[in-house]
């Protein structure tokens, strides 16, 4: 049964790792320009914890394939616990320096820096069970939020006021994420109602709304196309079915698709 | 040394020695530390098996979203509505990690084991200890109770955020009475865990038998001490966040409700509140709280694997320095949960280092195991095997917590399958381990009794096979973007990743129909199997020193043991090849 236990963790150990190497299952392409760093940082990540994963798993397959059922005189590990210590002291202590250094860089460049001067900013309201996303209009102003005006009977999301107040005039609201491919995005993202996330696999980003925050994210799509956001925070029973799409287009489709939505 | 307060003790705890008389203070209302460990393990048992059946159902939904299966729905039993799922998995959650993974390695066999490890006659109060247990089972009941109100359980997860947990009714289907019973079971909890922390850390500090120093206490003791002083800090905070939680559904305060909330287009007359503020208070318990579960095991694993490795744990003082060490870093990294909470960006690098240095003390932990079991005379048995198996699937969770604790990754694995397979693996599957190990190796001792080792290696086999298939794919899964607590992965880009789901389903029935073997075995042997020697692994702590088993009520049998070494006396040249910490006198 020693024996049986070895070859089952060995086994596994190369199916569990042989997965991984081969990519069975993988992140979809990336279509972003920060993504990279994400996608390096991942691969340094795994190159080095699969190391750690496939040497202790074996390591104790083996240890146990030779001390199950032995009757001989024990042995103490060469160096008792010393090595130990020191292995998991210096190696992973190196893995770890060196993962939160590069790993911060690329932490920063997402979430600690500001967007570009020259990105477009839309304004991101989350609901049970929707996203609606509004840009300024031609007046460059996006128009105040009431929340006492808020009617998704009216089909008025964002609660605007446009009566009264002439910024809110020409915003444009729509259910999906138009953006123009190769520009910076600022997305000012709120919720109002409970706690809802902004994620698109390929884009490799992900960030919570929080009631009572506006939160700044931002990013930079670099091909066209159509991908899903799905929420990925719980916020009942519609979790599930909680998406929208992000629509990457070229700039005259953009500037197109701007103008079919104001006249809307 | 004899201390005013040892003595203070040491007097009250005589005074109550008188063994109980009558049914229902001896089976029932008990104040005996092994009664009432076992009391907490039949609640364990009763829980797991209602969490893991929650749990199939919750596969089957997911693996066979279009069959029509007549046990999935309150309403309409073929067919499971979104929201039921998200109640049935809450309450999987919280009752798993409360319910289960806490009571059972904690309170359970530290209250059974503790006192007879330090040479004790009791826990050194036993009305808490009683008391302990019974708000932890009333806690229990408010939470099951919940399945039976109008609108069912609560369905916003284990961790309960706010706004969602806060609001009352507006915010959909489960968050109505349920909810509220919810914050009620969960602050009862924290009482009765309480409790059990004071009970745990004046016993060990005060109770201590004749010759046993803190450095000759056994691995399992310094595990379930450091656990209570973890256990002391986090739950007397999850208790006011609780109470705020529940002020916020049923009184009208706004302790985490902020300003200008819509719901079904009426704004709420809440303002001023945080929603961040739970998930501060939640993670600040709520991290400690999966060293809560696991640190137990590790002190379960290196008790029992030297009876089994017949030689002595490598680097003693260095694994109780790394469990110290692990329980002072669970209080630093709580914010690696809210990386992409819109807390200060900056904030979650400082938790992100943290996270990433306890995976050190981590690390040299399991090397430590490994390393003991070079060189060894490894004697095969159900409990050997399950800490062999704890150090593997120890391994395949832990590993992937280095790509969760650091935030640029966890940008993308946030709210993926890869933190589910990630925790399943490293805090449920390895504490469940831990919790087979004990079972087996102490269940002679509490019942007087012998497990089938047969059925116990068959329940191994399978189980470790099993949970290997139902977690590692989950990772794999959530590489390709899988999100978590979705009810249906119908009509999207997760469809392809059906298959997947599917073959998770059948690896968890499969699993869960392997622990059949295991209750089986329990329940039999508990009245029939054959009566168990006084020390049948050859072990050196005190529990097997004492004049029955189970222990009589005093646990040693009117006498007080004097411990002459440590616990860790295995591979000595002599008749024996092991020393027990009473030498023979026992």
């Amino acid at each position: 049964m020693g024996k049986f236990f070895a070859v089952t963790v060995g086994i596994l150990t190369i199916v569990s790792a042989g997965i991984f190497m081969f990519h069975v299952w993988w992140l979809p392409p990336d279509i972003s320009v920060l993504g990279a760093g994400i996608d390096h940082q991942l691969n340094e990540t795994m190159v080095a914890s699969g190391i750690l994963f496939v040497a202790s798993q074996l390591a104790l397959a083996v240890f146990v394939w030779r001390s199950s059922g032995s009757t001989g005189p024990i042995k103490i590990f060469p160096g008792g616990a010393t090595p130990m210590v020191v292995i998991a002291v210096v190696l992973v202590g190196i893995e770890v320096a060196v993962l939160t250094l590069v790993g911060s860089k690329v932490w920063a460049g997402l979430f600690m820096v500001q967007a570009p001067a020259n990105a477009l900013q839309v304004d991101v309201q989350a609901e049970q069970f929707a996203f609606y996303f509004r840009y300024a209009g031609p007046d460059g102003k996006f128009g105040a939020m009431d929340p006492s005006k808020v009617s998704d009977a009216n089909n008025n999301f964002f609660g605007l006021d446009p009566a009264n107040d002439t910024t809110a005039r020409d915003d444009i609201v729509a259910a999906t994420l138009a953006i123009p491919v190769n520009r910076p995005i600022l997305l000012t993202m709120h919720s109002r109602d409970v706690g809802h996330a902004f994620y698109v696999p390929q884009l490799r980003i992900q960030q919570d709304f929080v009631p009572g925050l506006v939160i700044p994210l931002h990013f930079t799509a670099t091909q066209t196309g159509k991908y899903e956001i799905v929420c990925t925070q719980l916020c009942g029973l519609g979790h599930y079915n909680m998406r929208a799409y992000v629509e990457v287009m070229s700039d005259s489709d953009f500037a197109q698709w701007l103008k079919t939505q104001a006249n809307q | 040394m004899t201390t005013p307060v040892r003595e203070t003790v040491a007097k009250l705890t005589e005074l109550k020695h008188q063994p109980p008389e009558g049914f229902w203070r001896r089976y029932v209302f008990s104040l005996d530390h092994k009664v009432i460990g076992r009391q907490y393990l039949d609640l364990a048992l009763v829980a797991v098996i209602t969490g893991m059946v929650l749990s199939w159902l919750m596969r089957l939904h997911l693996g066979y979203p279009n069959a029509s299966i007549g046990v999935l729905g309150p309403a309409n039993p073929s067919q499971m509505t979104p929201e039921y799922y998200l109640q049935l998995m809450t309450m999987h959650g919280t009752i798993m990690v409360f319910f289960v993974l806490t009571t059972a390695p904690f309170a359970g066999f530290g209250n059974f084991f503790l006192p007879i490890q330090v040479g004790a006659e009791d826990m050194a109060f036993p009305r808490f200890n009683m008391m302990s247990f019974w708000v932890t089972f009333l806690a229990f009941v408010t939470l099951v109770a919940s399945f039976f109100v109008p609108e069912g359980p609560a369905l916003s997860g284990w961790t309960a955020y706010a706004p969602l947990s806060a609001i009352g009714k507006e915010a959909g289907p489960g968050e109505g009475l349920g909810q509220t019973l919810w914050a009620i079971s969960i602050a009862l909890f924290c009482v009765g865990q309480l409790l059990g922390a004071l009970n745990f850390i004046a016993t060990t500090l005060d109770l201590r038998t004749k010759g046993m120093s803190l450095a000759r206490m056994p691995f399992s003791t310094w595990a379930w001490f450091t656990t209570s002083v973890i256990g002391l800090i986090a739950f007397s905070v999850l208790l006011p966040a609780c109470i705020l939680l529940i002020l916020d559904r049923v009184a009208g305060t706004s302790f985490f409700i902020p300003a200008g909330l819509v719901f079904n287009d009426q704004v709420q007359t809440h303002s001023g509140g945080s929603p961040l503020l739970w998930q501060h208070l939640f993670w600040f318990f709520g991290h400690p709280e999966v060293y809560i579960a696991i640190l137990p095991g590790f002190g379960i694993i290196s008790h029992i694997l030297p009876a089994f490795t017949r030689k002595p744990l490598l680097g003693p003082k260095v694994l109780i320095g790394c469990m110290i060490a692990i329980g002072f870093l669970s209080y630093t990294v709580w914010g690696h949960h809210m990386f992409l909470s819109g807390m200060n960006p900056f904030s979650a690098i400082l938790f992100s280092v943290p996270t990433l240095i306890i995976t050190i003390p981590a690390t040299i932990v399991t090397l430590l195991w490994i390393g003991s079991i070079y060189g060894a005379r490894l004697r095969i048995t159900a409990a050997s095997l399950f800490c062999l198996g704890f150090v593997s699937v120890f391994v395949s969770g832990g590993i992937s917590g280095f790509f969760l604790a650091q935030p640029s990754i966890d940008t993308y694995l946030h709210g993926t399958y890869f933190v589910v397979g990630h925790f399943h693996f490293v805090m449920g599957v390895a504490a469940m381990f831990g919790i087979f190990a004990g079972t087996y190796f102490w269940f002679p001792k509490m019942y007087g009794r012998m497990m089938n080792e047969t059925l116990g290696k068959w329940h191994f086999a399978l189980t470790f096979i099993g949970v290997y298939c139902i977690f590692m794919p989950m990772h794999y899964i959530g590489l390709a973007g899988n999100v978590r607590r979705y009810s249906s992965f119908t009509d999207d880009y997760l469809q392809p990743l059906l298959p997947v789901h599917k073959f998770m389903t059948i690896a968890a029935l499969f699993t869960g129909a392997a622990q059949l073997i295991f209750f089986y075995n329990l329940f039999r042997s508990r009245f029939k199997g054959p009566p168990a020697p006084p020390n049948p692994w050859e072990a050196t702590s005190l529990e097997w020193s004492t004049p029955a088993s189970p222990p009589p009520f005093d646990n040693f049998g009117g006498k007080h043991p004097v411990v002459t070494q440590g616990p860790n006396e295995y591979g000595t040249a002599g008749a024996k090849d092991y020393v027990m910490q009473a030498g023979g006198e026992a």
